[in-house]
């Protein structure tokens, strides 16, 4: 069981390394991944530092390409593939049909993962995808514990899930809510909700935020402002102002972890690639420690509460979750 | 250019969907899709009630499609996937890769669905070569992203292979969830929901805090607050665009689609309301307004 860690600079990247990560997925420094960020991800000469540094230490590198390429610059998402090849990437996460046609035709022999937002959730779109040599599938968040058993144990390929970070609730790859407010989504652009469309406003002692001029939400003095995800704003239905999608908060699976293992999930993704060097050193150092525990003795692995205590502090609003994979929250 | 009516997004009980379909025969629309696309806990028409008015609407001239769902989880769910692909008569719109797998596995043709993320020539170019005979463009795509992708020589030189649709009236479908969020609204599990969405026949409203519709919540699925509207963009869509879809809305859907048909040169405008929008289309966040 792999754990997979995020990295979006050199720093983070050996965060994770130093802190016990089996593999770093990163992306480059353009819309052609889902965190195309101010500030994060590499250029082509970085990119070959961070394959030089990874191979160094004997683990693996991987490379998400996933957004979804545009008509007039399909140059951009080719030139990322072959940039990720050439720097010498042992994976590529890739969600587009044209980009994983292209990948499989002209590197053959380089390992193609599914992304999360190719939204394969069920057996026969994993299917639709074999035809271009996947070897891996990325599972999106929609899934229960149950229905991820399903796959595991119905289909001959390697899964890997969500293990920590920011929980999106809408199936990755068909949300559009954030190119609805704002004109920009993952698939187009490699973002969601923003930073550029964010506002901040003390109205009379209330923090208000803003996307793009629409309140997400309204905070007192002695309630912790979240950053205005737009699904995760208090809106009303009826008179009843409420999370009405979710509240803040972020995916916590270490209690599945027996489970998870059990249904020989091949690995453990941690989202975060937009989070800082501390952050990502932090949650790999409690994942490898969990990790490792459950290999060596399955049966009696036990949730430490020195781990738990260490994530519910790292995660959004401090509080955590275990998502879809627990039916109750759906 | 042609109009068609997409399924129906909000649970209505079976007398409310057997009197819709009887004005869809009763209408001058071209394409009907059918079929349920948002819940496989829906069941007031099953497989065999779509394929009983799918037959009807056929018999009143329409074209008919089956709409396959968008977020397909359970095996059982694929079961009914299943008899989708096998009904033998009609189109059948797929809305998930994984219909396209079991379409292209039996050689047959297809809808690509506007949750289909195909954003470019060549995954258009592949689609068709898959068997896609109908393509409908992803809702939060412009005007000039659909001619900047057909002006692309890779499928100019097939565009006599398929055709074109774009979602043109009704609130936008936006997301789709592991979550239930109408039985959220009611302090329920999805394992408990009790079928409530069919006691919103609009779907529920979720307003902001100082009142802007932001989205409608209609089950697992997530629809945008505003009602698309592009009734004042037909005369200037072109040879691009074959046909407009009308998203079927509780009240209003064929006083809309004559009121389309009468504006297909731009002839006969219609003044937009408050919550109505056209932002995907003018390349401007969805929600907007040009």
């Amino acid at each position: 069981m792999e754990l997979l860690c995020p990295a979006g600079s050199m720093p983070a990247l050996k965060a994770a390394i130093e802190h016990g990560a089996d593999a770093v997925y990163i992306g480059l420094k353009d819309d052609t991944n889902a965190r195309h960020f101010a500030g994060l991800n590499f250029d082509e000469a970085t990119l070959k530092d961070a394959a030089r540094y990874v191979h160094q230490h004997g683990k693996k590198l991987h490379v998400a390409i996933n957004t979804f390429a545009h008509p007039a610059n399909f140059q951009r998402w080719q030139y990322a593939v072959d940039s990720a090849v050439q720097a010498g990437a042992d994976v590529l996460i890739l969600a587009d049909i044209a980009v994983l046609a292209y990948a499989a035709e002209r590197y053959p022999k380089v390992e193609l993962h599914l992304s999360v937002q190719a939204s394969a959730t069920n057996a026969a779109a994993i299917d639709f995808y074999r035809q271009f040599g996947i070897k891996r599938v990325v599972l999106p968040r929609v899934l229960s514990m149950q229905q991820v058993r399903a796959l595991a144990r119905s289909c001959d390929i390697n899964l890997e899930v969500f293990a920590f970070g920011s929980l999106c609730i809408m199936a990755e790859g068909r949300c559009y809510l954030s190119s609805y407010m704002t004109g920009q989504s993952p698939n187009t652009a490699g973002a969601c909700s923003p930073a550029a469309f964010v506002e901040w406003q003390d109205n009379q002692g209330i923090l208000e935020s803003r996307l793009n001029g629409i309140l997400i939400d309204r905070f007192a003095p002695d309630e912790t402002a979240g950053y205005p995800t737009l699904c995760k704003g208090r809106f009303k239905v009826d008179d009843e102002l409420y999370h009405a999608l979710e509240e803040p908060t972020s995916l916590n699976t270490l209690d599945l972890l027996p489970q998870l293992h059990a249904e020989g999930i091949c690995s453990l993704k941690i989202e975060g690639r937009q989070r800082s060097p501390a952050y990502v050193a932090q949650i790999t150092k409690v994942w490898r420690a969990a990790i490792d525990a459950v290999l060596a003795t399955p049966a009696q692995f036990a949730v430490k509460p020195q781990w738990q205590h260490t994530l519910s502090g790292l995660a959004e609003g401090s509080q955590t979750t275990l998502g879809a994979y627990h039916r109750k929250w759906k | 250019m042609q109009f068609s009516l997409g399924p129906v997004q909000y649970f209505w009980p079976k007398p409310q969907m057997m009197q819709f379909y009887r004005d869809a025969a009763d209408s001058n629309v071209d394409i009907v899709y059918l079929g349920e696309t948002v819940c496989s806990k829906r069941r007031e028409l099953k497989f065999d009630d779509y394929f009983t008015l799918a037959q009807m609407l056929r018999e009143s001239g329409k074209q008919v499609c089956l709409s396959s769902m968008v977020l397909y989880e359970a095996p059982s769910e694929l079961r009914e996937l299943r008899k989708y692909v096998d009904n033998g008569e009609f189109l059948v719109e797929a809305n998930d890769v994984g219909a396209i797998s079991m379409l292209q596995e039996r050689s047959l043709p297809f809808v690509a669905g506007a949750a289909i993320n195909c954003y470019n020539q060549h995954t258009l170019r592949r689609l068709q070569s898959m068997g896609m005979t109908r393509w409908v463009m992803p809702v939060e795509l412009s005007a000039s992203w659909l001619d900047e992708l057909l002006a692309q020589s890779i499928v100019a030189d097939i565009r006599d292979c398929f055709t074109t649709e774009v979602l043109g009236f009704g609130h936008l479908p936006l997301a789709w969830s592991g979550r239930c969020f109408t039985a959220r609204s009611e302090n329920r599990s999805k394992d408990q929901c009790e079928l409530c969405c069919i006691n919103y026949p609009h779907g529920r409203q979720v307003k902001s805090q100082d009142g802007t519709d932001v989205f409608v919540i209609n089950g697992i699925q997530t629809q945008s607050g505003y009602r698309y509207n592009l009734i004042n963009q037909l005369g200037n869509m072109g040879t691009n665009v074959d046909i407009v879809r009308l998203s079927p809305q509780a009240e209003g859907t064929f006083d809309w689609l004559a009121k389309f048909q009468a504006n297909i040169n731009g002839q006969a405008p219609q003044p937009l309301g408050s919550t109505d929008s056209n932002g995907y289309w003018l390349n401007l966040a969805g929600m907007a307004t040009g």
